[in-house]
């Protein structure tokens, strides 16, 4: 007996994705911020696994909505996003590509660190509009549960970091 | 039906949702505008992390993991509540919050440490996550505390303040949680009483060397995670309100 040939390949659905904005930072997609981690077809249906950002992080309802309904428009009713904490998400997982379009729009991406998050924390963080070292942290917590907010004291400009998770 | 592990994950869930909610009442009243947004996100961080624990028990009860977080925060009375009592005490002024959190957040962190090593996965797997978001709370809450400690001679009143009525209710993290002693057994969960005793002698150094004095006594506290305050009634009648008030509302 044949296997059925799926109606979509793997390929397709994660160029699809690459399309789902992020529901706060729409600049960058859901599979940059790395949170699509991965896809199964079967047939037709389709079962993808994210993992999300910040626990408290009200878009990640959204999140799961939007690629339903992304799946939905290739003509595929039997879709399945499924959530998995391990390994949990990390800033790591940020493509180069989002970290380009982060800085482009004034946040900083988050500093690259193997582990020990808290400890590139100690480095400047530069100013995303001037270049300058010269910053100011004013809060660990920002506008959303992943940013944290700056001062620059060479251009005089707010500016937010994406935190290092 | 009964499930030891998720007696143990509902109080674990009580404490973050219930401190959650008091925190979440700072937003809009904060003395500046970057604290507002500080503690709007730690309450954020703590019930999105009372959720996890509550999706976690829900599988462990065969319970539907969408709908068991909400059925659990919003249609349970006081009497089920198994938060302790630190969690559910009105704010009090900007030291008493935050010195609250830091202790909180503090022995929470040693506790997520230790869970991460649990031989059960999915306990272990959200203890890790939780706990790279604690992380910042702590690194927030502790430069707080040091910062009231030793500011003027007003906060550094405040703060002492707060250490003297809060301390006494700190001694309850070394209280055991529901079923922590057959979970500890079968190397699912920690000891709080283990945990305590370095927690503590770390504290005692901390405050020393910012200037604070532990209380020579501690009173015993009336309320324990099985009988509430009544501060914890006042505050889930504000909380339950709206979902009480229409239980198969929809937004």
């Amino acid at each position: 007996m044949n296997t059925p040939t799926p109606i979509v390949t793997k390929e397709q659905i994660w160029t699809a994705l690459d399309e789902v904005p992020d529901p706060e930072l729409p600049v960058v997609s859901l599979i940059e911020l790395g949170i699509v981690r991965s896809v199964e077809v079967v047939e037709s249906a389709v079962k993808v696994t994210i993992t999300p950002t910040f626990s408290g992080c009200p878009a990640y309802e959204v999140m799961a909505a939007q690629i339903e309904e992304r799946v939905n428009q290739l003509g595929i009713a039997q879709i399945e996003v499924r959530v998995n904490h391990d390994p949990p998400w990390t800033s790591e997982w940020i493509t180069d590509s989002a970290r380009k379009k982060l800085k482009a729009v004034g946040l900083v991406p988050p500093p690259r660190h193997s582990g020990d998050f808290i400890q590139v924390l100690i480095d400047p963080v530069p100013c995303p509009h001037c270049d300058s070292q010269n910053t100011t942290l004013q809060n660990s917590f920002g506008t959303t549960p992943c940013r944290m907010i700056y001062t620059c004291n060479n251009c005089l400009e707010p500016f937010e970091l994406f935190k290092p998770l | 039906m009964a499930n030891v592990l998720a007696d143990y994950l509902i109080a674990l869930a009580d404490d973050e949702l219930i401190l959650g909610h008091r925190v979440s009442e700072w937003c809009g009243h904060a003395p500046i505008l970057e604290e507002d947004i500080a503690f709007a996100n730690i309450a954020l961080d703590e019930i999105g992390h009372a959720r996890l624990w509550l999706e976690l028990a829900a599988k462990e009860l065969g319970e539907d993991p969408s709908t068991f977080p909400d059925k659990q925060a919003f249609f349970r009375s006081p009497a089920d509540y198994r938060n302790l009592p630190l969690a559910e005490l009105p704010n009090g002024d900007w030291a008493f919050s935050m010195l609250r959190q830091y202790l909180f957040d503090s022995f929470e962190l040693a506790r997520l440490e230790a869970l991460n090593q649990s031989t059960h996965t999915g306990l272990s797997e959200l203890a890790a996550k939780i706990r790279t978001e604690e992380l910042y709370h702590l690194r927030h809450t502790q430069a707080w505390v040091l910062r009231l400690a030793q500011g003027t001679e007003e906060s550094q009143q405040r703060s002492q303040k707060a250490l003297n009525a809060l301390w006494p209710h700190a001694q309850q993290f070394s209280s055991p949680l529901p079923a922590e002693e057959e979970l500890n057994n079968e190397k699912k969960v920690p000891s709080s009483s283990e945990l305590f005793s370095p927690w503590v002698s770390h504290q005692s150094d901390f405050f020393d060397e910012i200037g604070l004095a532990l209380p020579p006594q501690t009173n015993s506290i009336d309320a324990d995670r099985f009988t509430h305050t009544e501060h914890l009634t006042e505050l889930l009648s504000d909380m339950q309100e709206v979902a009480r008030l229409v239980p198969e509302g929809r937004w």
